[in-house]
């Protein structure tokens, strides 16, 4: 039994940490790779439907995006809990729609301008009259290749 | 003159860890995981003129229409619907496999790898809603139509190349979607009564 009544004191080896600096730079090149730099602070709040024939959008930098839905809580008071569209960081009317895609597009390359996407975010429970309208002036812009946000369902 | 071997004291480098958490952290509070993924459309460009609007005339026969009422209750040619009866009507719709009368008109193409056929290419899927319908149900609309088309398409690549169509070569999907060219058609926004 001697071999397990050791009396002298053991000293408890230091744990290793210096591949520890390498593991959370894995794990920072994969989340740098994986996500996106969000762009705007989103004031509206909107859950996307769900579908099933969906694609993916191909280059961030081809696409502008437009929200739609009810303003945050935060902004109810001064905006009312109707539904209004967000673009930038700031809300808007339907009629300053077109304005924005001609800036969006000002700042493309002229390369890239026919490829302009517009992304329609829009909250399912959102009534088409302002989805029509948004649409309306998308066309009047000449930004004709748009794209409904949507998550996968099975 | 320096000693030649001089040696050189180790940097601690225990603090790299938290350099890099922060850089971690950061990267995770700015950055947003959601993928975009969405059903792609093409808007038709605006009308030039309004006394030029009813240039083209489409037969009734050619046009199927969908509408979707302020209570997100579905009308497909003229009769109450359910969503889930949307894709096989469209896809009968689309293909008109019997050559009916009342179904789309067959005009002969050629094409490449299929030769001559005869393709509803004049076919149009007209979508139209009201003010008040939820955007939630458009989409599932628009989702059906879109499933209605990419269900004969890949039909159409198994019997024809015996693969889906995703694995057709980009000539072969060409033809393919020639063959069943997608035409649904956002209509004019009308206003009927109500909010």
């Amino acid at each position: 039994m001697g071999k397990f009544n050791k009396t002298g004191k053991r000293e408890m080896p230091e744990l290793n940490t210096s591949s520890l600096p390498d593991l959370i730079f894995t794990m920072l090149f994969f989340f740098m790779i994986v996500t996106t730099m969000r762009e705007v602070t989103l004031k509206v709040q909107f859950k996307v439907p769900a579908a099933t024939e969906l694609e993916k959008l191909e280059k961030k930098s081809l696409v502008s995006f437009i929200y739609i839905g009810k303003p945050m809580p935060e902004y109810q008071a001064k905006m009312g809990t109707t539904d209004r569209i967000q673009l930038n960081d700031k809300f808007a009317e339907s009629s300053e729609v077109q304005d924005y895609i001609y800036q969006e597009r000002e700042n493309m390359k002229e390369s890239d301008k026919p490829f302009m996407t517009v992304s329609l975010k829009v909250d399912a429970k959102t009534k088409m009259g302002i989805v029509t309208e948004v649409k309306q002036a998308l066309r009047q812009a000449y930004a004709l290749k748009i794209n409904y946000s949507a998550t996968q369902r099975n | 003159m320096a000693k030649r071997n001089r040696k050189v004291p180790g940097i601690n480098a225990s603090s790299t860890a938290d350099i890099a958490f922060m850089l971690l952290i950061f990267f995770l509070i700015t950055t947003s995981m959601d993928t975009d993924r969405g059903l792609s459309r093409r808007l038709p460009p605006p009308p030039e003129k309004k006394d030029q609007k009813d240039d083209i005339i489409v037969k009734e026969r050619n046009v199927l229409q969908v509408r979707l009422n302020k209570d997100n209750q579905l009308m497909v040619a003229g009769e109450w619907s359910d969503i889930k009866q949307l894709r096989n009507k469209a896809k009968e719709f689309i293909s008109n496999p019997n050559d009916d009368a009342n179904l789309p008109e067959k005009h002969a193409a050629k094409l490449p790898f299929f030769g001559d056929v005869m393709i509803t290419d004049k076919h149009v899927i007209s979508v139209q809603n009201d003010v008040g319908t939820s955007y939630e149900a458009y989409i599932q609309v628009q989702n059906e139509l879109v499933a209605a088309y990419n269900e004969l398409r890949d039909e159409l690549a198994h019997s024809q190349f015996n693969k889906s169509y995703a694995e057709c070569s980009e000539e072969e999907r060409d033809a393919i979607n020639d063959y069943y060219p997608q035409k649904i058609s956002e209509a004019e926004p009308k206003k009927y009564g109500g909010k």
